[in-house]
């Protein structure tokens, strides 16, 4: 490694006084670290936001019968925290925050290609957002169609689709164009000696994703499109009265969806292979294995949207088909969790805060990846399809996976960021309080869809009480421990420049500079001269 | 939007643009894909019905529309290699034509779309909704495309029109010609998508 | 992607693209006006194709630029191009 270590330190991208002050200096910069902050927080914001939500949801279902709200009410409720979920929190994901913050520092630049197209992606994130509260808050109330906005009933509804809807198409555009900006970024911007075969598995997995962004959400834009114009103009694209197919809008609109599972996921198996090589102190295990496996992910991806709609009226054909591409994608994705294993053997394991984080992310993801298998099945599928089964799954895909991930990087790239850190005794407990809480919150969950409990309903019979309750309870536990890890990140101390630079040992770029980190991220561009993940002597 | 700072954002790296462009094009086309992959599954259900609504069109002005875009698409190419050879007066020129050949399009795609509407066909119009359904798509899908397809057009008249702007005042010159390529790249995947409409919404014989 | 030399279209060329291009497009109109049947719909389409890789090749310079370019268009247009025939793997074998 050229430079840095011994250089005098700058100030900081928290401290750096530019020419504009106060909350100008943040919305007006384009600098990558300061927009990636500004995600971070708005994501915060809206998962939180979600949380409450869904804390209502479950206390509706804590026995049968009526409790605080009616059915309307319920139905609102369930679109709108799917929604917030999705697409304002999770598909931005950790590409948006962690992404936008460590690419080009792990790359060896100073900025992404396009920092003004930057910024500008956050402001149609923002206003995407604000069109789709605006859709909640106005006309004739909140959609009630799932996240999903199913045809026919999305144009049959009186509530307020079309605003939501063309909101969610904004947020899209958001979407893609920070992809495109770090496919350029990836592609012009590494550091002299930086090849390809020398990225962090991180930056691989975000290359991956920022394919699938380009290239699936301009597919369910363009749906969404067809949508508001069949509600505005009565053209009958997805309208049965009209010639129109339903069953069309389903392939259209999963043709970007479960893509989408792989725009959150991607970048968290990216994440979590960052922490547990670092904290296995080894080098990562089958480097190209993960690295390919991230694209193959992201291909064959692409190609298994139909193993949502077995219960559609799908020709039996197609049925097959979709079945055995769904089985397919299970190898890239069981390379990824050998390889992490594989590292971890006979390295020398420090247990860390992000290390347990990066354990229960595994514990849980298997868990949601074999139930996937269940529903991947046409067979077993058509049982539990539309049940609590499959709310427990993607929870523990999408919440266990991804959003477990999210705070997993938080606490890994924490000390980088703020140049701070956190209590780890508290942080430890705080994760086995949310690891208990999740499972007693989710698992039931599984078992109530065996018992053939439906998704989506206010109400439901005596028998399934017992498990709701547990499940409600679990959601208690689970909020409880969110808010510890939030305010434990919060009172965080700052720490001597020793302590804080490379407070794990990373391996990364990103540990050879100052935290937190200058503007410029180098006062010289480094040039590489050694394999990912190699040990460096300072 | 002023740069909060300047260190490091003011270099120009004309590779990293064009390659931004390109992947920008294969979001559109994908963007339209999705409109392909409707239309392709409509016109599975309905052959016959498309057949017959595709003779409502004029074969004529379709035609004359084609030929417009592409003889535009090569003026833009021509604009590229004159700023290239430095001829500034000329690209100029050309990308004028290529602006009024737009312009052209546009106002033959008025009068076509003022003479469907004439005859009650819109969508949700009284007389659409009295068809069949493979009509009612058919047309649903042809007002759609072509509609977004002529927002494309404007939105590609407004990206020449400001490189123009740029190549008079000299910031866009033959020395940094990065942003009249991008230009015309957008201009012509306006065109290619075009290629693909024609032949799918008239030329069903 | 090292920084190329820089190819520039001559003029002329750009003459004999548009009309081979105006050429190819009266050959659509002239053969969908026969009747072949379902091959109609085929030759068409064949035709499109052809015109569209033409404007690919030479308007839109990939014919001159790195590689990589061209890889990533055929790659997209694949992935496209499968999407579509599994769809129809729904709505050609529905009952
Ligand atoms: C934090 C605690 C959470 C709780 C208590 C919770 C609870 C719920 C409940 C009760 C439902 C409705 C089930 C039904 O009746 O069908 C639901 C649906 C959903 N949740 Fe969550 N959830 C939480 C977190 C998350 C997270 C982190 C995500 C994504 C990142 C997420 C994404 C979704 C989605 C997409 C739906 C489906 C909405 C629909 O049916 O349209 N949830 N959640
Ligand atoms: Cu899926």
């Amino acid at each position: 490694m050229t430079g840095n270590t011994s250089t005098q330190r700058m100030p900081s991208y928290l401290e750096y006084q530019g020419k504009y002050t106060g909350i100008r200096a943040w919305i007006l910069s384009t600098d990558h670290k300061r927009i990636a902050l500004l995600y971070l927080y708005s994501q915060l914001f809206f998962f939180l936001a979600g949380l409450v939500m869904g804390l209502f949801m479950k206390l509706e279902l804590i026995a049968p019968g009526r409790q605080i709200m009616g059915p309307a009410t319920y139905n609102a409720l369930f679109t709108v925290h799917g929604l917030t979920m999705i697409f304002l929190f999770i598909i931005p994901g950790l590409a948006a925050s962690f992404g936008n913050f460590m690419i080009p520092i792990m790359i060896g630049a100073k900025d992404v290609a396009f920092p003004k197209l930057n910024l500008f992606s956050w402001y149609l994130f923002v206003f995407g957002a604000v069109i789709v509260l605006l859709g909640i808050f106005t006309g004739d109330g909140p959609p009630d169609t799932g996240w999903t906005f199913y045809a026919p009933y999305s144009l049959k509804t009186n509530t307020n689709v079309v605003l939501t809807v063309f909101g969610a198409f904004v947020l899209g555009f958001s979407s893609i164009l920070t992809g495109l900006n770090f496919i350029v970024t990836i592609h012009r911007m590494r550091a002299p000696g930086m090849g390809f075969f020398r990225m962090p598995l991180f930056i691989w997995s975000l290359y991956g994703t920022a394919w699938i962004q380009l290239l699936a959400t301009p597919v369910v834009g363009i749906t969404f499109l067809m949508v508001v114009a069949d509600r505005v103009l009565h053209i009958g694209f997805f309208d049965p009265a009209q010639g129109g197919d339903p069953v069309l809008y389903q392939h259209l609109f999963w043709i970007y969806s479960h893509p989408a599972v792989y725009i959150m996921i991607l970048p968290a198996m990216g994440a979590i292979t960052e922490i547990i090589t670092t904290f296995s102190h080894r080098t990562v295990f089958g480097y190209k294995a993960i690295a390919m496996s991230s694209l193959a992910i992201a291909f064959v991806g692409y190609l298994v949207w139909g193993h949502h709609m077995f219960t559609s009226g799908m020709s039996e054909t197609a049925r097959l088909v979709f079945s055995f591409l769904t089985f397919l994608v299970a190898i890239p994705s069981a390379i990824k969790v050998f390889n992490w294993t594989a590292t971890m053997y006979k390295g020398s394991i420090s247990l860390e805060p992000p290390f347990w984080w990066a354990m229960a992310f595994i514990f849980i993801f298997m868990i949601g990846g074999l139930t996937g298998l269940v529903l991947g099945s046409v067979s077993t599928d058509v049982h539990v399809h539309d049940t609590m089964f499959v709310v427990a799954h993607f929870h523990y895909i999408v919440f266990g996976g991804a959003g477990i991930a999210f705070f997993a990087a938080l606490h890994y790239w924490y000390p980088k960021m703020f140049g701070k850190m956190y209590n780890k005794k508290v942080a430890n407990r705080a994760l086995l309080l949310l690891f208990i809480g999740f499972n007693v919150l989710y698992m039931p969950m599984f078992f109530l869809g065996f018992m053939g409990m439906p998704r989506r309903y206010y109400d439901y019979l005596p028998q399934f009480a017992n498990l709701n309750l547990l499940s409600t309870i679990g959601s208690w536990i689970l909020a409880t421990a969110l808010i510890i890890i939030i305010v434990n990140l919060l009172r965080a101390k700052k720490g001597t420049p020793e302590e804080m630079d490379d407070p794990w040992g990373g391996r990364t770029l990103e540990w050879k500079i100052q935290s937190p980190p200058s503007l410029e991220n180098f006062e010289e561009i480094p040039v590489i001269d050694h394999e990912p993940y190699e040990l460096i002597e300072k | 939007m002023e740069q909060n700072h300047v260190a490091h954002t003011d270099h120009f790296d004309p590779v990293a643009s064009k390659l931004g462009m390109w992947l920008f094009i294969f979001t559109e086309i994908l963007l339209f894909g999705g409109l392909f992959i409707v239309y392709s599954v409509y016109r599975f259900k309905h052959p016959v019905e498309f057949h017959l609504a595709a003779e409502e069109l004029n074969v004529t002005i379709g035609l004359i529309n084609t030929i417009i875009l592409l003889i535009s698409s090569m003026t833009v190419a021509m604009s590229i290699t004159a700023l290239q050879l430095g001829n500034k007066k000329l690209t100029m020129i050309l990308l004028a034509v290529t602006l009024v050949l737009a312009l052209v399009f546009l106002v033959n795609k008025y009068f076509e779309w003022g003479a469907k509407i004439h005859h009650d066909i819109y969508p949700g119009s009284e007389f659409l909704m009295s068809l069949s359904k493979g009509d009612m798509l058919f047309f649903g899908l042809y007002f759609f495309m072509t509609g977004l397809h002529a927002i494309h057009i404007i939105v590609g008249m407004v990206l020449l029109a400001v490189v123009f702007v740029k190549v008079r005042n000299g910031s866009v010159n033959q020395g940094r010609v990065s942003l009249l390529e991008n230009g015309g790249l957008y201009w012509h995947l306006v065109d290619l998508i075009w290629i693909f409409l024609f032949p799918l919404f008239y030329l069903i014989h | 992607m090292s920084e190329h030399k820089n190819h520039i279209s001559s003029y002329k060329s750009q003459v004999i693209v548009l009309l081979s291009l105006i050429v190819l497009t009266v050959l659509t109109v002239t053969i969908t006006s026969v009747h072949l049947g379902p091959f109609n719909t085929a030759a068409a389409m064949l035709i499109a194709s052809v015109k569209a890789t033409i404007v690919l090749l030479y308007f839109m310079h990939l014919k001159f630029d790195e590689k990589i370019y061209r890889f990533m268009v055929a790659l997209v247009l694949a992935i496209y191009v499968v999407v579509i025939i599994i769809t129809f793997f729904d709505n050609l074998y529905r009952p």
